[in-house]
């Protein structure tokens, strides 16, 4: 059943290789002459394979979603620091701890220093308008923080300016703020009565990408003399300790400092803290990753049977192939790059849209997800997974093509 | 030309060629209702998380409950009364009464951390402490198994999703606490509210236990009826000696529930909607290979004298029945992978975790459904009309 289209098709894409077949088999050119013959192979049946085109770029982009929706929830344990530890009372986070404790943990063996931050849970025009907002100690923070980058006159800035604050590069895009505006602030935790003013002194940036640019950071000393109550207690500590390998012992160390005390401490690494912060969300986004994977792969396996079809179709057509002096390691390269070729245009394709498409989501999901990103290793991840695409759906059609006696396939038609 | 009978049975004739040549195709087909089926099956379990959370805030609010937090508050977290202020809330007009007294119940709100069964990591559970009307101002409430705490001693029981979430709630066992221990002594029901995943205990321990004196941090009432809360709210705002925000508790578990709703109902459809483009492109190479494959058949029906409208209509009937067997196989999956699993999730309203069931409800599979036949049309329609437009002497040359 050679149709009109193979004929038309062995006329315009296999003749301009009948004349010097031979000579062309070894010569440089081939690989660019064997790239004609896979597009018009793959040009024949224009809407099937844009079809299948479009349905792998769609496949793509939904990995490129997955992988941001990991990214949001490991990307905070990936730039934990592996030099600190973070210290939370033991009953519950919310539960204060005494400023006192800084002083008695600095004095603990292995120990480099310590700084904290409490939990303001201000509320910017809306409680939607979520993000984070944390009284530091300056200098300290951004001591033990060294990822968090800020123009040393900013930083000079807010030295010298009591309600001053700096705040993150996308929370401060997503609000049009910029340096000298002053910002009302709700806290329901801290007095509900008043509303707390904070002058923009400073935008921070990351110096990775993953870094958490949403936070607002203001100064202690102003939050600790104007709140309504709670004074002298902080949130929680951020231990620099001298040597990594030590982490376990010096938590160890600082819990045992203050057992029995009325207000007991539980320390661990930053990674762990935060872990078990992202981990309480629990198993739902889990759930969501785990569906689009399955999803993933079964659009992937009804692309893949598109592309299979499409070659079974074509035996007939491969037999003339080999007829013509076609070694039969050429026919299964023609048939798999054919089918590469789609996987990875398909692939590239999805995985741009979705490195497009996940900045406006992002925003979308502002304050909720902060690091909801797409990283660049899983665009290397996905890259790959396309390659393989191609070759697995190309692998038995392609076995089949080499395989095939000529004799057989010419009965065929 | 042809009567109405006449072109029914025209379509029904072509439709049955067009399904008895399925087991030819059986790659593609098959391909277009995996797809299909993935697609609902997706949408549906989503959706049913965000349904089923919905679901957890709305039986929590009764329509003749109502919470009263210091103004300003938004959660239970952050408010505060003395004991003065509260008993002015209980004897506000409205608010229903028995032999004991007024249904109103002082609470305490505070976060402990518990290890989840399934992780081993500490998670932010409630723990309440409430007086004797707790149970009344709440709907369904009931302990189903072991028994009531003593008032006065420090003992708890657990609502039956904390109980199954976490580490250490069973009865008869100490949940320990800071340096405390206090003794599991009942598990208590209140079908799937929010309370379920909290730990209660009489609300003068907890004071003593965490030194807070005489205060508290909010007061949950139960009203005359439904319309007796404008009377509830007007005394209470317009009473100088207060300073206080009074809600329904519907509104209040309703509210509670939106960023986690707005969240998953977001990511669901965005993830449903773009599945759907790609299973819409598998549908209509499906039927662009069935009209391919059954070319020459359908020039010759057509040069026997079947319409061009027929034949559209059966490919498209076609089509919509594939999409069909497609979205009940993935609405199926999705009622029997998701229907009532339970787990917990943190609100972050209260900062603390809620366990609930998710709930593939009917609304949401006739959703799938639907879904799946707007992409078996839309699969079938171009393919469709292709075989109608098709030259029958063209056609019939292929032969």
């Amino acid at each position: 059943m050679l149709g009109r289209w193979s004929i038309e098709f062995t006329r315009k894409c296999v003749r301009p290789f009948h004349h010097s077949i031979t000579p062309s088999l070894h010569h440089p050119v081939f690989p660019v002459k064997f790239f004609h013959l896979i597009w018009c192979n793959l040009k024949r049946k224009k809407l099937r394979t844009s079809l299948t085109l479009l349905s792998i770029v769609v496949a793509f982009i939904l990995f490129g979603f997955l992988s941001a929706i990991q990214q949001a929830l490991v990307g905070g344990v990936e730039m934990a620091g592996a030099d600190r530890l973070s210290v939370r009372q033991k009953v519950s986070i919310i539960n204060l701890l005494p400023i006192s404790y800084e002083a008695r943990i600095e004095r603990i063996p292995g120990v480099d220093f310590a700084t904290h931050q409490t939990w303001f849970g201000g509320i910017y025009q809306d409680p939607k308008n979520f993000f984070m907002q944390n009284p530091v100690e300056p200098e300290k923070f951004f001591k033990i923080h060294p990822e968090i980058i800020l123009p040393p006159e900013q930083m000079k800035a807010w030295l010298a300016t009591r309600t001053g604050a700096i705040v993150g590069r996308r929370t401060a895009d997503r609000f049009h703020w910029k340096i000298g505006d002053r910002i009302p602030i709700q806290s329901p935790i801290w007095g509900a009565d008043r509303t707390w003013e904070f002058d923009i002194v400073g935008i921070y940036d990351g110096a990775k990408k993953g870094t958490d640019t949403t936070w607002m950071l203001f100064r202690y000393d102003y939050f600790d003399e104007a709140r309504r109550w709670g004074k002298g207690q902080i949130g929680w500590f951020t231990i620099r300790i001298k040597d990594p390998s030590q982490a376990a012992e010096v938590a160890k160390r600082v819990d045992a400092e203050f057992e029995n005390s009325p207000t007991e401490t539980k320390t661990e690494p930053e990674g762990a803290f935060i872990q078990g912060y992202a981990s309480q969300i629990g198993n739902i986004v889990f759930i969501v990753a785990a569906i689009l994977g399955m999803v993933f792969f079964t659009i992937l396996l009804v692309a893949g049977n598109t592309m299979a079809q499409a070659v079974r179709e074509r035996t007939g057509e491969l037999g003339v192939l080999k007829a013509i002096g076609f070694t039969n390691g050429q026919v299964m390269a023609l048939v798999l790059a054919e089918s590469c070729l789609l996987a990875v245009i398909g692939g590239a394709v999805g995985l741009a849209l979705a490195r497009a498409v996940t900045p406006v989501v992002a925003d979308k999901l502002a304050g909720l997800l902060p690091m909801f990103f797409l990283p660049t290793h899983a665009l290397f991840t996905g890259f790959s997974l396309s390659v393989a695409l191609g070759l697995v759906t190309g692998i038995f059609p392609a076995l089949q093509a080499m395989r095939l006696r000529v004799a057989d396939a010419l009965r065929r038609m | 030309m042809a009567g109405p009978i006449n072109w029914l049975s025209q379509i029904g004739s072509i439709t049955k060629f067009g399904l008895m040549s399925l087991p030819q195709r059986r790659g593609a087909v098959a391909a277009t209702v995996i797809g299909i089926a993935g697609v609902v099956a997706v949408l549906v379990s989503v959706l049913s998380i965000a349904a089923g959370f919905r679901q957890a805030m709305a039986v929590s609010g009764s329509p003749d409950g109502a919470i009263v937090l210091r103004s300003g508050a938004n959660t239970e977290m952050v408010s505060g009364f003395g004991r003065n202020e509260t008993r002015v809330i209980a004897d506000a007009p409205g608010v229903a009464r028995n032999a004991q007294g007024p249904l109103a119940s002082a609470e305490l709100f505070v976060i402990i951390d518990l290890p989840k069964r399934t992780t081993g990591m500490d998670a932010n559970v409630p723990l309440r402490g409430v007086e004797p009307a707790a149970l009344l101002v709440r709907d369904n409430l009931k302990i189903v198994s072991g028994r009531m705490f003593d008032w006065g001693k420090d003992e708890v029981i657990v609502g039956r999703g904390a109980a199954q979430e976490f580490a250490g709630l069973d009865v008869g066992s100490k949940m320990k606490v800071g340096r405390y221990e206090w003794p599991v002594v009942g598990v208590f029901a209140a079908n799937g509210a929010a309370a379920e995943s909290e730990i209660w205990t009489d609300a003068k321990v907890l004071q003593a236990a965490y030194n807070r004196g005489d205060s508290f941090q909010s007061v949950s009432v139960r009203l005359n009826s439904p319309g007796a809360f404008q009377e509830f709210k007007d005394s209470l705002t317009s009473n100088p000696q207060l300073s206080v925000k009074v809600v329904r508790q519907s509104d209040y578990y309703a509210d509670q529930s939106e960023t986690l709703t707005r969240l998953i109902t977001t990511l669901g459809f965005l993830i449903a909607f773009l599945m759907a483009i790609g299973a819409v492109f598998g549908a209509l190479n499906t039927m662009y290979s069935a009209v391919a494959a059954r070319t020459r058949e359908i020039a010759t029906l057509r040069a026997l004298g079947f319409g061009g409208s027929a034949v559209v209509v059966s490919l498209m009937l076609e089509s919509l029945l594939l999409a069909l067997v497609g979205g009940v196989i993935g609405g199926t999956l999705a009622y029997a992978a998701f229907n009532n699993f339970h787990t917990s999730t943190m609100n972050w309203q209260s900062f603390s975790q809620i366990t609930f069931a998710f709930r593939v409800t009917p609304e949401l599979l006739v959703r799938g459904v639907v879904w799946a036949a707007v992409i078996g049309l839309i699969g079938g329609l171009f393919p469709a009309i292709r075989a109608a437009r098709l030259s029958i002497a063209v056609a019939l040359r292929e032969l």
